[in-house]
């Protein structure tokens, strides 16, 4: 099935005409979109933090990569399953941590993140240790991780627009209120971050079989951060915000390649700018829409006029 | 060996005591956690290395010059950045957004500038030892120990004796009220700013001459992190407490358990601690975090 499955994604890029190297883009494009809409989810829209979704994206790989690799089963179930760990693990950990406040939840999410991290490079026997995990079969190519992608956005965004999403923006607007309104504050934070656990694992089940090899430092405190700096960027509240931020700091990167050194320094530098001086970053509680984007060039010949117009009208 | 490994404990301890004071004060002040917070250690670490090794100076006064970069670039990211970020009123959160920001930025900086590669300071006493009741002491160790003490008991007499002092816990239990009593409260925040990156500082150079100087060791600063919590986030003795007990289980734990799994260790206690007692050990306010 993989064979067949990775020669219709050749056929589709021999007759669009796309390099390897621009599908390698593409599919860690995708990565970085996938774990940043859980990310956005939780921290956007729920103002939880959380520096332990590198932990979650490595138990995502780690499952899948094992399942595929120690027990032939199929790739699509070993990303469910992948996913699905992830997602009980934060289950487990939101049920201790979630009643913590503030800093504290974001302490054990680090706490949490970094003894995932140490344990699989301890456990060689399961794991390989800090030499990695190799022969994973290379299930993720560029359709695979493009329909993934679309299938996650479109599941986000469904679950933003439902009852349980509205709950969740209540919650970041103010807790009290929306528990004296009947809201559980408890289990919809633990949703909030069971959703972006999952995410977080299946971005890491696709990278597994991306790279064919895996290795625990990979996913350590600074992937987290990596992650959190793109929603921030992308803009907090925002699910385009955070796809266009994931989008931004995956290519670019690559446009620039000469500066390559430079990137992490220039994401920081990025940062501190960002939420200096528009703290709500690319896309701040607003989502992309065209019509807005339409007014937007519309005004700026214009010079003066404001492109306020469209905005109130929508999504609020 | 139990006793030898004890005072390295403690010694190790008291490096993450003087970080963790700096943290917690900014804590109790601001109310956020200043990740960058560890890179003031490395930034007069660094500093340190650049005046004794590629400039003709003495350690003793290179050393002196690290403290003060490290004070200048702490004092400089509060007028810089985080007085903005206040001014926005945004939540707390921003600022430490902000301050994540700024530990990427100077680590990178750092790795850029000074490459990876470790360095070390220009001088021989980390291999010396001498025979305390039958156990081989580091001389650095003790070194150390006897700085980091007269630093955090002078730290003490600050915070509960001056004038200065009173200022602070007067901001730390309500901003509003301090300023209504005529506090000036931001220049007592940059003060206090100055004084953690001074700290910051003093612990980077020992740290570095016990280990070596690289661009991440600012990393320790997560340790700091920890210890607060565990003393109890926002007070000082806490503080002091929690780094010193966070020493002495690591290098237990590396010395009979295994050395790979130190960090386990420390990363589990912390949600141990915030599971059980979240206020840590000496913490009075508990309403608002559990």
């Amino acid at each position: 099935m993989l064979s067949v499955f990775n020669s219709i994604n050749n056929a589709f890029c021999n007759t669009l005409g796309i390099s390897s190297y621009m599908q390698g883009v593409v599919v860690l494009m995708c990565i970085n979109i996938i774990a940043v809409l859980g990310m956005s989810v939780l921290t956007g829209f729920t103002r939880l933090f959380s520096f332990g979704n590198a932990g979650f994206m490595s138990i995502g790989a780690y499952a899948a990569a094992i399942l595929t690799v120690r027990y032939n089963v199929n790739f699509l179930v070993a990303i469910i399953l992948g996913a699905l760990a992830a997602g009980f693990v934060a289950f487990c950990l939101g049920s201790i941590t979630l009643r913590l406040k503030g800093d504290y939840f974001l302490i054990t999410c680090l706490g949490f993140g970094e003894c995932v991290r140490v344990l699989f490079n301890w456990t060689k026997n399961l794991t390989g240790g800090s030499a990695g995990f190799p022969g994973i079969p290379a299930y993720s190519n560029m359709l695979f991780s493009v329909v993934c992608t679309i299938l996650a956005f479109f599941i986000a965004w469904r679950f933003i627009h439902s009852k349980y999403g509205r709950n969740l923006t209540s919650i970041r607007e103010n807790e009290v209120a929306a528990q004296a309104v009947g809201i559980n504050a408890f289990r919809t934070k633990r949703l909030s971050f069971v959703f972006s656990a999952i995410y977080a694992g299946w971005a890491g089940a696709i990278y597994a079989g991306y790279l064919m090899y895996i290795v625990p430092s990979a996913f350590n405190l600074g992937k987290s951060c990596e992650l959190i700096t793109t929603t921030v960027i992308g803009g907090l509240g925002s699910l385009t915000g955070s796809v266009l931020g994931a989008i931004l700091v995956t290519v670019l990167p690559e446009v620039f390649r000469s500066m390559a050194n430079y990137r992490m320094l220039l994401y920081g530098i990025a940062v501190v700018l960002v939420i200096m001086f528009k703290p709500t970053g690319l896309y701040g509680y607003k989502e992309f829409s065209l019509k807005r984007t339409i007014a937007w060039f519309k005004n700026l010949g214009k010079g003066k006029d404001k492109p306020a117009a469209a905005e109130g009208k929508e999504d609020k | 060996m139990f006793f030898q490994q004890l005072i390295t404990g403690i010694s190790v301890g008291g490096i993450y005591a003087l970080l963790a004071t700096g943290y917690s004060l900014i804590y109790s002040l601001l109310d956020f956690s200043n990740w960058s917070h560890g890179e003031f250690a490395m930034v007069g670490a660094y500093i340190a290395i650049v005046f004794s090794t590629m400039l003709p100076f003495p350690f003793l006064v290179a050393a002196m010059i690290g403290v003060a970069g490290g004070a200048l670039v702490s004092w400089l990211t509060e007028k810089v950045v985080y007085r903005r970020i206040r001014s926005t009123g945004g939540p707390n959160m921003f600022l430490m957004i902000g301050a994540m920001g700024l530990s990427s930025v100077f680590q990178q900086a750092a790795n850029l500038i000074f490459t990876g590669q470790y360095r070390s300071y220009p001088f021989k006493l980390p291999v010396s030892t001498i025979k305390i009741a039958g156990a081989y002491i580091g001389v650095l160790d003790l070194i150390s120990l006897i700085i980091t003490a007269i630093i955090l008991i002078f730290l003490m007499y600050i915070i509960n004796k001056t004038q200065f002092g009173l200022n602070v816990r007067g901001i730390a239990c309500n901003q509003w009220g301090a300023k209504i009593l005529g506090v000036k409260v931001d220049s007592c925040i940059s003060k206090v700013f100055i004084l953690a990156g001074c700290l910051a500082g003093v612990a980077g150079i020992l740290y570095g001459a016990k280990y070596n100087v690289w661009p991440t060791m600012g990393n320790i600063g997560l340790k700091a992190f920890i210890s607060s919590v565990l003393g109890g986030l926002g007070s000082v003795p806490g503080a002091i407490l929690g780094a010193v007990l966070l020493g002495i289980i690591e290098t237990l734990v590396s010395a009979y358990v295994s050395s790979s799994l130190r960090d386990f260790f420390s990363f589990a206690l912390l949600i141990v601690i915030l599971l059980v007692k979240p206020s840590g050990l000496l913490g009075v306010d508990v309403q608002d975090k559990a």
